[in-house]
């Protein structure tokens, strides 16, 4: 409680409006109506009324409307009997337990509250009281009355009901403007119309639950963790947390979303090109580090697919940060031909533990148990590449290799654009069969096996891509035979590990325009 | 009453919006009575003078089976898919 017992005006059973401080001393005592201890004090509480009552206010304040009627009746109280159904009041008082007895004196100073029953405690109370109103003490058979009974827990603490009276109360953290469905509306209904939603049902951001999500992270609600293009909206933490909660996160996942939010809302992300391009891009969220496994994400089987709530929703969270805040919708400055389901969700972490290699943020500079999470800029996948067959560890490397040539189109060769490799645990235990069989290695042997004659990029009568017919023209034969690999550099390769520990079956993502003219892999650390 | 927090950055008011006005009237206008007595010729009267002033219009009559039930949803839908904008005659 604060340095003075909080104000209230609350109706009392008969409807009369009541409000404290009252001017006189007062005994309020809050209660409610399933509380046996509650019922074993109506009676004192009447006798404390009976006795003081030209002197001070004894008040009863029940914490339901049809409780406080059957109390009276119960017990033939005449006391005043206060409604707090809307629980306001506890809240503000702050007691744990009914009953909860407070003696505002003629000091005014605020004591802790007797909370459940303890005789001795009441009876003293009743004499204190007694000696500052100079008036008798009640006549009651104390002895009678049991030495000690606990009480309930109040019911503004319930879970349900705490964190709706948080979010009401002045001080709550919530700043983001409240919308009011009418009861005949349908809230799902109502949700697609403003299109809120991907095109998927989501979780109704009421207050309650956007405060809980906040519980997920120490930052302030406030803090504006990046602006959204194409909107170039703040994303405060609040406004975050409450598209995570339409996409059904939950609040531990909440430091995740803001990092990948981070990630995505940087100049070398673009993530305005990102979202405009006709080839329809998208974020694919790669997560690394301890949190992996706090919050249950999944890695293994069915890795990049559905059925894991963490995967699904911090993915799904970001989709709706940037549709909701940043205003990217298909058909606005969202131009995909065609998109993809990437545009959903894409979000899976890293199994470091059966990787032979650094895991991805580790190789990118972070400490092993930073968490981070990784956002590549993709327009396609995962891309199955299948080999069941390879026994020998430069075999797989090759298939891995000839799985990526078809990125964009086969012809098309010394690409400057980024591809994720998600090597799955049987192609890298036939890897490294023979011992250590190195990043470096691999991404050397990919670019090997898809080394092609310059002459193969040449547009001709099958397929018009390529090096334009003129600028051939003008090519020597040694450089229409100059081979050249698949991507125009090493490090346009990123590799993970996932995947089950059956099955040869591994993936890769595709990419968009890599680099300053289009989008560059950004890591952020989690802050968890 | 559900109170929900608003996911956007707030620049548009939230509320059921009316549709945007055009400032022209094109395309095929739909005219359903809601079966409401007279309902017809309210909508008799609109589709002739749609017919002298708009003659490049196409007007589509549809009714409601009852006006004291919810348009079905087959109905809707043939109204959505087969109309640019649709008046509806509430008179009785």
């Amino acid at each position: 409680m604060t340095a003075t017992a909080p104000a209230f005006s609350l109706r009392d059973i008969t409807g009369e409006s009541r409000a404290f401080p009252t001017g006189r001393p007062s005994l309020i005592c809050f209660v409610k109506e399933d509380c046996n201890t509650c019922n074993l004090t109506a009676s004192v509480l009447e006798a404390f009324h009976r006795a003081w009552g030209e002197k001070a206010d004894v008040w009863m304040v029940g914490q339901s409307a049809d409780g406080n009627a059957i109390l009276k009746d119960r017990h033939g109280l005449t006391l005043p009997i206060l409604d707090d159904s809307a629980l306001r009041t506890s809240l503000a008082w702050g007691f744990d337990i009914v009953p909860a007895v407070y003696w505002i004196g003629a000091d005014d100073t605020p004591r802790p509250p007797l909370e459940g029953f303890v005789r001795d405690e009441w009876e003293a109370l009743a004499q204190r009281i007694a000696g500052e109103l100079k008036a008798p003490a009640p006549e009651l058979a104390w002895s009678e009355l049991p030495d000690w009974r606990p009480g309930c827990g109040s019911k503004h603490l319930d879970p349900e009901i705490h964190d709706r009276l948080l979010a009401e109360t002045e001080g709550s953290p919530i700043r983001a403007r409240r919308i009011e469905i009418a009861s005949a509306d349908d809230i799902d209904e109502f949700m697609f119309d403003q299109g809120f939603s991907d095109g998927l049902p989501v979780v109704p951001p009421t207050p309650e639950r956007v405060l809980r999500m906040l519980t997920g992270t120490k930052r302030d609600p406030q803090d504006i963790v990046a602006i959204v293009p194409p909107n170039m909206a703040p994303a405060t933490v609040e406004k975050i947390a409450i598209n995570a909660v339409m996409a059904g996160c939950r609040p531990e996942y909440l430091p995740v979303v803001i990092a990948a939010v981070e990630a995505v809302c940087t100049d070398e992300f673009n993530m305005h090109g990102v979202t405009a391009t006709t080839m329809g891009a998208s974020p694919v969220l790669v997560v690394n580090g301890p949190i992996r496994a706090r919050i249950g994400m999944n890695m293994k089987l069915a890795a990049l697919g559905n059925g894991n709530r963490a995967n699904a929703t911090i993915g799904r969270a970001l989709r709706l940060v940037i549709r909701n805040l940043g205003g990217a919708r298909p058909g606005g400055v969202d131009r995909s031909t065609l998109s993809s389901p990437l545009k959903f969700t894409m979000c899976f972490a890293e199994w470091e533990e059966g990787s032979p290699w650094d895991p991805l943020h580790v190789e990118r500079g972070f400490n092993l148990e930073d968490s981070v999470v990784t956002a590549f800029a993709m327009t396609s996948g995962p891309v199955q590449i299948v080999d069941q067959e390879s026994r020998k560890p430069d075999q797989i490397a090759g298939t891995l290799g000839l799985g990526l040539e078809g990125m964009f189109l086969s012809k098309i060769h010394r690409m400057p654009v980024d591809a994720l490799l998600v090597v799955c645990p049987e192609h890298v235990r036939t890897l490294t069969v023979d011992g250590d069989y190195s990043k470096a290695r691999l991404r050397e042997r990919i670019q090997t096996v898809t080394s092609r004659p310059l002459r193969e990029m040449v547009s001709n009568e099958i397929s018009g891509a390529g090096i334009p017919l003129a600028s051939a023209a003008k090519m020597t034969e040694a450089q229409l035979a100059t081979p050249v690999p698949k991507f125009a550099s090493d490090k346009n390769i990123h590799i993970v590990v996932a995947g089950s520990e059956a099955g040869k079956f591994s993936a890769a993502f595709h990419g968009w325009v890599t680099g300053a003219a289009g989008s560059t892999v950004v890591s952020r650390k989690i802050d968890c | 009453m559900t109170t929900i927090l608003d996911p956007t950055d707030e620049r548009v008011p939230v509320a059921r919006q009316i549709t945007p006005r055009t400032g022209d009237i094109s395309g095929v206008i739909g005219l359903l009575d809601i079966s409401k007595p007279r309902g017809n010729v309210l909508l008799d009267e609109l589709e002739s003078l749609l017919a002298a002033r708009y003659p490049k219009v196409a007007v589509k009559r549809y009714a409601k089976p009852t006006f004291a039930k919810p348009c079905p949803s087959d109905l809707r839908l043939t109204i959505r898919s087969e109309c640019t904008v649709l008046v509806e005659a509430l008179a009785d």
